[in-house]
Order: structure tokens, then C-alpha cells, then sequence
């Protein structure tokens, strides 16, 4: 018997027929009047109603705190994330990273049910922590919330005191912990919370000699190629370094036949002398501004610095930043790649030079992506941030202003793609750029999607390449330019315009 | 940075005592803050002289989310300077005010309301502490001082037992203590012999009996504290101690709650209960 897959078998007779039948139990409106209000959703009286909208949000660009927090403590060596909380909530977490990056991954959840909701969730914490503590036996056990812990309040602080003492968990052991309710921020914000939890509680005493070292704090970053051009870029610069936290074998671990639960990079020694570094340089803002400002009030004696060295500018400022805490020079290894990604955007950028774009993600990235796109002569229009603050509403702002190329752009934060999707109606663009779910809005719009953040479940290996760096200009320059070329040969393609050379 | 947490039975004047210590304190010179942690939101009104602020609940229901908030919105100054917020919560029967409390608290720490030059932070929290939000006084880094108001009532007794065993919990993990029991006195029998003995059952003290006087409804229908509206008043006098008492107290202890049976005991042995045979 032969098979037919997913894609197949609904199209078949015996289906369609059955599709045809079930409508009259459906109850459903005609298929004109569906065509009619579909129609009405295009236009500008539906936008108006639509970004009046308060009570609901439909497709919001982001993901829940914990999310966040699991895939910060990941990266730390031997590194156990423990989830306070529902056992759906962490299955969701495992199986969004899972989608993304095709790799397992591995967090615990405390499996709290309707008692501990009425009598407080310490005895599922404590029971949880012994469990996974004897059949894991992880070096560090990072403890994070989901929603049902933090309704009730549940105090992590409190909890992980109790489980030392009563010898649930070992002393000695760092038991980091951060509260990380989604009803307010994004996986963002987990991933700061997080990782601001993990560096104060290993770094606490360890202050010392300087160590002449640079920690580079890499953010909500799901590009593992990313983790590995820093480490190529700091490596060609001569500047010893610890990357906080490095989940790039986590995520895209070679394939040896054998499964290893633990992958994270970030040696726990490392961390905890990372308060001895002379300087820390984060890639990304907006998922490290508590850790940030932690570090710049108890290490105050570090240099700190800034920037998501996404596009040329932006990586020259990183380089140089990096080249002035430390006084090594930019080699010229890095200066002919600069010119090789200079040469790639020269050679693109007759077909985007004026392109307009709409773009939707996270707010670091999409900063990085502005400036490239302008860069480039595209126009960004549309910018959709739905976990982006004020703060990013105006720096956004300041750096569209910042170049004649970004005059028509305009930004919008805590919106969603269904608004996107009303903007891409009024105000069309030639380019899309987005995660996965930005799929659909191609498919109602047909704008061309150029697949970039997270998460992307609907296409390959994209996380393997770096998005930052010299090298990510020429990456992102080649799939905005190829997906233009791509639309042009569909749109060309029964004219005489349909060629060969592009 | 001193932060105190008030709690007692409901209706006991922990906000009018709350208020008037405050007053005093201010009156003496301290930079004081109030953070109500009640839905009714009635924990500033006589230090603002008006009705009651916009908490920060209700300012967040009105903007959507507590992230469009503006500190300078729920934040207010009143009587000598001192710091006022609400965190308010929903209407009566839904939502979840617990969780009220760890999110206007949240949002007051992370938009800097706590200044490294405030002397006092008083959280007056409603009644017991019946759930982890209206523990979040109490958690990590806050309040490390407890001040239970009582009087010589029954259930009032009982209140403060039972929320002793809630400090005794956070006692033990963090470093949360009780400072001692302030007698909002009702004029009941042998209430300050009760009180006192009380007191001392529970590992504490005793730190003030405020006796009962109508000079505090007085100025309370003015919407202010005793301290303002009459200074000279010998009731203002009593906070004043009150307040003197507060900033000097050094006896800070983990509580030791009694069984049930034993605070009955103490009931029957001062009389106010008669034992169930005689009954």
C-alpha cells in the first residue's frame, strides 16, 4: 500500500467530498460572504479598528520569560535548568527550542498541580530538586518560574535556602534562581533575569586579581554561528575571552551517535571570575539590561560596552570597542573580510537600493537589521516590535532619523502580526523580514519573507550560519538579495525580462 | 534603609497607627515612605489629606499595562515629605490581589521609588498573611522588621498568633524578624497585663499601648493623622513614643507561635474565656 503524506492526502476525493458535507453542520456563512469580509480586512477602515484593538493579541512576536531563562542557564557547564512550575508550560519551552534548532533539549519542570497552587509550591520544589538532583547530578541547578508560582508567590529565595538545609541540594552547590513571570516582559527578559541571577551568585566573593580577560555577554542570541564568529573574531584579535553563556554546542552539537545532556561551554570557574575581567561587552541591549546594570553597579571597577555588531557600521563600532578596552589592534585579517562584505553588499545592491521593508522581531535584532537595511539604500517602513520598550521605540526612532533612507520609517512596539498584516495591506513593501510565523503573512500578502530571529520551525540549518559579524553582513545581504531575485524571476517569468544573469 | 512591614486583623488600625507613627517620624526629621499593600487602598489618606490615590493597580488597569506606568503617577508626597503609594488591587471577588502586591512592589523597585536617602519604608499590609503575595513585604531584600497591631479582642489575638507563625516560616529562611506587638488598645479587660503576656508567649514585646481616644477619629474625619491635625494633643504624644520606640528598638526575635489550645489557656487564665467545664 502506498502512502500518502500530510501534503496528499487532503486533496484526495473521499477528503474534499467529506470537507464539502461537514459544511452543513458547520453552520458556516456563505463562501461570498467569507471572500467579502476577508476583502474588508485589507482595507484602511479595518486597520483603523484593528490597531484600536486592546484586549487581544493575535500572533505577538514573542516568547515567555522561562523560555528565556532555560536557554541562558543552558550554556553554563553542567548546567541543570529547573522549572517552578506546570509541566505544559516547560513541554512548550523544550519543544519551541527543539522546532528551532532540530537538537533535544533537556529542562525540568516541578510538575505543580492544583495543591501546590492552594498550599504554596515549596513541597513540589523540594521533592523536584531531590529527584533531579539524584538522576541528573548537575554542577549547577538554575532555577527559574512560570506563571502559576508567581500568581501565588512563590519564594525562589526562600525554597533554595530550605533545600540547602534540609541536604536536598549540597551546600557547595550554586542553585542560581531567577523569578520569571510571563505576564509581564518576554523571553527577553527571562534570559536577563537569568543570567543576572547566575553571575551574582557565582561571582559572590570571588573578587580578585584582574584577570585581563574580556567577558562578552552574548543575549537572546538563537544564531549558534554567531557564538561561533565571536569566538573566531576575539580568537583573530588575540583577546582572551569568556562567552556568557555559550549554548553553540547545545544547539548545534555534531552528531557522534552518542547523546550528552550537558553541553554547555561556559565553564563555572570562568563565570565566577568573570567579575575579575577588565571590561564586559554585551551583543545585545535589550536582554541584558538588568545584567548590565548589575554588573556596572557591583563591578564597577569593569569597563562595559554595548553593541550587536549586525551590519558594517555596527561591527566596526564593535571592533573598535573591543580594540579600546583592550588596546589590541583590528588585525588585517578582519579588515580584508570587511572588504569582502563591503564588495558583497557594492555587488547587491543595485536590487535593493529602494526596496521597502517591514520587519518584525526582537528589538536588538531589529536594530541591527535597521541599520543594515539602510546601509544597503533599502527603506525600512514598517517595524513591529511587540516586546520592544519605549526606550527601543526611541532609539529606533533616532537611528531612522539618522539616515535620509530611513524617512518613511515608523515603528510600532507591543503590537502584533495581525497588525503588521493590516499594514502590509494599506501600505504595501517589497521585502518581509521575520521569523516562521511571519509565513502566514506572506501567505495572505504575498510579500517575500526573508526568514531571520526566532523561531524558525519551517526551514533548515539557518541557525548554523552567523547573522553578526562581518561575515553575517554577507549572510543576511545574500538571502535579502536572493529572495528579491527569487520574487523577480516569479514575477518575470512568462516576459521577455526573464534572464539568465541577475 | 529601614523597611517595616505592618500587619494585624482587619479593622485593627494598622493604617490610622501606621500613618501616625509615620507622621512622627517625619515630624522627628526621618524621610519616610508608605507602600499600602491592601486592595481598599486606604494606607495614605490622612498623610495625603485626600480621599485616596490612584494605586498602582488602577493605573495599570487604565493604561493596559503596569509597564506604561510613570512612577511620578502613583508616587506622592504628603504630610512632611513623606512618600506615599498604593498598590490597590481588583474589585472584590475576582482577580488575584496577592498577586497586586508583588507587582506594584516590583514596579516601585525597578522605577527607583527607593531612594538610597529614605529612612523608613512602612508596608501596611492587610490582615493575615494569607498568601504569597501578601508575604512579598517580608521576601528577599525587603522588610527584615514585623510589627503586628493587636488589642486585648479575641480575634485579634488570635490574628497575631497566626501571622507570627507566617513570620516564623519567613524567619527561618530569610531574615525576617518580629520587632514586637503594638496594643491599638479597645478597652477591654487586663488589656495591657493580656497584651503584655502575650507578648512575651510569642518571644516579643510589648512595644507600645496606645490607649484609646477620639481625638484620632476627630482628625481621621479631617483626613489627617493626629500629628497634624493637633499637635499639642496628648494622643500625638502617644505615637510620638510610639515612633521614638520603633526607631530605637534593637530587640528583634523569631516569633514562637502557640498552639491553639495554649492561646485559649492564656484566654481562661486571665479570665476572658470561661473554660468549657464551668461553661
Amino acid at each position: 500500500m502506498k502512502i500518502k503524506d500530510h501534503n496528499e492526502l487532503f486533496r484526495q476525493k473521499e477528503y474534499q467530498d467529506q470537507f464539502e458535507r461537514k459544511k452543513e453542520f458547520e453552520d458556516c456563512p456563505s463562501a461570498e460572504k467569507v471572500q467579502e469580509v476577508l476583502e474588508w480586512t485589507k482595507g484602511e477602515e479595518y486597520k483603523e479598528k484593528n490597531f484600536k484593538r486592546q484586549h487581544i493579541k493575535i500572533n505577538p512576536a514573542k516568547a515567555c520569560q522561562p523560555l528565556g531563562a532555560i536557554f541562558c542557564a543552558a550554556g553554563f557547564e553542567e548546567t541543570l535548568p529547573f522549572v517552578q512550575g506546570a509541566q505544559g508550560c516547560v513541554a512548550y519551552f523544550r519543544s519551541h527550542l527543539n522546532r528551532h534548532f532540530k537538537e533535544p533539549f533537556a529542562a525540568v519542570s516541578s510538575s505543580m498541580t492544583e495543591d501546590a497552587a492552594v498550599f504554596g509550591g515549596l513541597n513540589n520544589m523540594l521533592e523536584g530538586l531531590e529527584n533531579a538532583y539524584t538522576l541528573y547530578k548537575p554542577k549547577m541547578m538554575s532555577i527559574c518560574t512560570t506563571c502559576i508560582a508567581e500568581v501565588i508567590g512563590d519564594d525562589l529565595n526562600a525554597y533554595v535556602k530550605q533545600a540547602k538545609e534540609k541536604g536536598i541540594l549540597p551546600k557547595d552547590m550554586p542553585a542560581p534562581f531567577a523569578h520569571t513571570p510571563s505576564f509581564v516582559g518576554s523571553h527577553i527578559v527571562g534570559y536577563d533575569n537569568m543570567m543576572k541571577g547566575i553571575l551574582s551568585t557565582l561571582t559572590a566573593g570571588k573578587k580578585a586579581e584582574p584577570n585581563g580577560k574580556v567577558n562578552v555577554l552574548m543575549g537572546f542570541d538563537t544564531y549558534m554561528g554567531d557564538f561561533r564568529e565571536v569566538k573566531r573574531m576575539l580568537g583573530a584579535m588575540d583577546i582572551p575571552f569568556t562567552l556568557l553563556s555559550d549554548v553553540s554546542d547545545v544547539f548545534d552539537s555534531p552528531n557522534t551517535g552518542e547523546y550528552k545532556m550537558y553541553l554547555g561551554k561556559t565553564k563555572l570557574a570562568d563565570a565566577a571570575d568573570s567579575v575579575n575581567a577588565v571590561g564586559t561587552v554585551a551583543l545585545q541591549k535589550y536582554s541584558t539590561l538588568k545584567t548590565m546594570d548589575y554588573i556596572r553597579k557591583e563591578w564597577a571597577h569593569q569597563k562595559t560596552a554595548i553593541k550587536t555588531p549586525i551590519g558594517v557600521k555596527n561591527t566596526d563600532v564593535f571592533l573598535e570597542e573591543l580594540s579600546a578596552l583592550t588596546g589590541k589592534p583590528v588585525p588585517k585579517e578582519l579588515e580584508e573580510e570587511r572588504g569582502r562584505a563591503v564588495d558583497a553588499m557594492v555587488d547587491s545592491h543595485p536590487y535593493v537600493h529602494g526596496k521597502r521593508f517591514a520587519l518584525v522581531g526582537d528589538p536588538d535584532q531589529l536594530l541591527g537589521m535597521i541599520g543594515l537595511i539602510m546601509e544597503m539604500g533599502g527603506e525600512p517602513v514598517h517595524i513591529v516590535c511587540t516586546n520592544g520598550s519605549r526606550d527601543f521605540e526611541e532609539e529606533a526612532n533616532e537611528l531612522l532619523a539618522s539616515s535620509p533612507f530611513g524617512a518613511n520609517g515608523k515603528v510600532y512596539i507591543n503590537k502584533d502580526m495581525w497588525h503588521l498584516r493590516s499594514l502590509l495591506f494599506t501600505d504595501p513593501v517589497d521585502l518581509l523580514i521575520g521569523n516562521s510565523y511571519a509565513k502566514f503573512l506572506w501567505r495572505d500578502t504575498g510579500t517575500p519573507l526573508v526568514r531571520f530571529g526566532f523561531p524558525l520551525f519551517d526551514r533548515h540549518n539557518l541557525h548554523r550560519q552567523p547573522v553578526i559579524g562581518y561575515q553575517g553582513v554577507i549572510n543576511i545581504v545574500t538571502s535579502i538579495v536572493n529572495t528579491v531575485l527569487d520574487e523577480l524571476d516569479r514575477k518575470t517569468m512568462h516576459t521577455a525580462s526573464f534572464d539568465v544573469i541577475r | 534603609m529601614r523597611q517595616i512591614a505592618i500587619y494585624g486583623k482587619g479593622g485593627i488600625g494598622k493604617s490610622t497607627t501606621t500613618q501616625n507613627t509615620v507622621a512622627a517620624l517625619a515630624e522627628a526629621g526621618y524621610k519616610c515612605m508608605i507602600v499600602g499593600c491592601d486592595p481598599k487602598a486606604d494606607a495614605t489618606r490622612l498623610i495625603l489629606n485626600r480621599k485616596a490615590q490612584n494605586t498602582v493597580m488602577d493605573m495599570a488597569r487604565e493604561k493596559g499595562t503596569v509597564e506604561d506606568l510613570e512612577i511620578d503617577e502613583v508616587l506622592l508626597h504628603g504630610f512632611k515629605g513623606v512618600k506615599c503609594a498604593e498598590s490597590g488591587g481588583p474589585e472584590p471577588g475576582v482577580g488575584c490581589a496577592g498577586r497586586g502586591v508583588i507587582t506594584a512592589i516590583n514596579f516601585l523597585e525597578e522605577n527607583g521609588a527607593y531612594n538610597e536617602d529614605t529612612d523608613f519604608v512602612f508596608y501596611d499590609v492587610l490582615g493575615d498573611v494569607v498568601c504569597g503575595g501578601f508575604a512579598m513585604p517580608i521576601r528577599e531584600g525587603k522588610a527584615k522588621e514585623i510589627y503586628i497591631v493587636t488589642s486585648g479582642e479575641m480575634m485579634a489575638m488570635y490574628a497575631a498568633n497566626n501571622i507570627s507563625r507566617g513570620v516564623l516560616k519567613y524567619a527561618q529562611s530569610g531574615g525576617v524578624r518580629l520587632g514586637g506587638l503594638i496594643c491599638n488598645s479597645r478597652k477591654t479587660d487586663k488589656e495591657y497585663e493580656l497584651i503584655s503576656e502575650l507578648a512575651k508567649r510569642l518571644n516579643t514585646q510589648m512595644i507600645h499601648f496606645v490607649p484609646r481616644d477620639n481625638q484620632v477619629q476627630r482628625a481621621e474625619l479631617r483626613r489627617k493623622t493626629v500629628i497634624e491635625y493637633s499637635p499639642e494633643h496628648a494622643q500625638a504624644d502617644e505615637y510620638r513614643a510610639l515612633a521614638k520606640k520603633m526607631a530605637e528598638n534593637k530587640n528583634l526575635v523569631i516569633p514562637t507561635p502557640m498552639a491553639m489550645d495554649e492561646l485559649e489557656q492564656l484566654l481562661m487564665d486571665f479570665g476572658i474565656m470561661e473554660s468549657e467545664a464551668v461553661a
